[in-house]
């Protein structure tokens, strides 16, 4: 006869585990960059070290059509002559070249809040850059999967 | 001369924070693409985007082969003073069309 005490401690340990390995997959480095993409991101810092945050990159997490693909980036930040966001830049992993669009802003534009429209030729991970004024760089990484993917061939 | 739409508020108030969007026809050509006859399509992009108020920049931006056809831009601007607004795009094959617009400002 097996005891129900023991029966309930063995539930738990395995609720315990299936909880370890869900937050093991959650907390994997899901923006670990691929060497490519830290590489383009490299030459638009010019080697500075990238933080994330500040950066918000709005884009569909499933895209039907990747011809024409709305993003828009936002950066939580102030656009005074003392303090603002001076460059927006948007990289790509796996289109035919890594830069996707690079923006310059300055203080007279009020917010920094940039939308476009861009290509992806496939499933892919996207990072979008913040430089701001005191020289620090911000990132937001986003992965997307694409079901038509842009002509490129 | 391409196409091109420009849309913001006609007029503000000072200090007020407006959208301006803006895109132009284009068929931004990737040089990635094989035509009918199998061979490559030359690359034919807009290069570069700019807006300048009262000749003052306000959003500039580098524009790659993924960015879509008829490129389109949203971005924001602080409303200072009635002027005009110039919107430059530079392209391959000596691409070149400017647009201005004014805006009245109480």
């Amino acid at each position: 006869m097996i005891d129900a005490a023991a029966l309930d401690r063995a539930r738990r340990q395995l609720l315990a585990a299936g909880l370890g390995i869900g937050l093991g997959v959650a907390w994997r480095p899901a923006h670990a960059l691929s060497d490519e993409l830290a590489g383009a991101l490299r030459a638009f810092t010019g080697g500075a070290a990238t933080r994330e945050g500040k950066v918000s990159f709005d884009i569909a997490p499933l895209v039907e059509n990747g011809n024409t693909v709305p993003i828009t980036v936002t950066v939580d930040h102030p656009m005074t002559a003392a303090q603002h966001v001076q460059a927006i830049a948007v990289f790509n992993e796996k289109n035919p070249q890594r830069e996707v669009v690079a923006c310059q802003l300055t203080p007279r534009a009020g917010r920094a809040v940039v939308s476009t429209r861009i290509r992806l030729a496939t499933t892919q991970q996207l990072v979008a850059v913040a430089k701001l004024s005191d020289g620090s760089y911000w990132t937001h990484t986003v992965d997307v999967i694409v079901t038509l993917a842009a002509c490129i061939e | 001369m391409a196409r091109a739409l420009i849309h913001l508020p006609a007029a503000a108030r000072k200090g007020e924070v407006v959208e301006v969007r803006a895109l132009i026809a284009h068929a931004m050509e990737t040089g990635y693409r094989a035509g009918a006859d199998g061979r490559i399509l030359p690359r034919d992009i807009i290069r570069r985007f700019s807006c300048r108020y009262d000749g003052e920049l306000v959003f500039s931006a580098d524009l790659y082969p993924a960015v879509s056809a008829n490129p389109y831009f949203a971005f924001f601007l602080t409303a200072d003073g009635s002027g005009s607004l110039t919107f430059t795009w530079e392209g391959d094959n000596g691409f070149a069309q400017t647009e201005t617009v004014t805006i009245t400002v109480s």
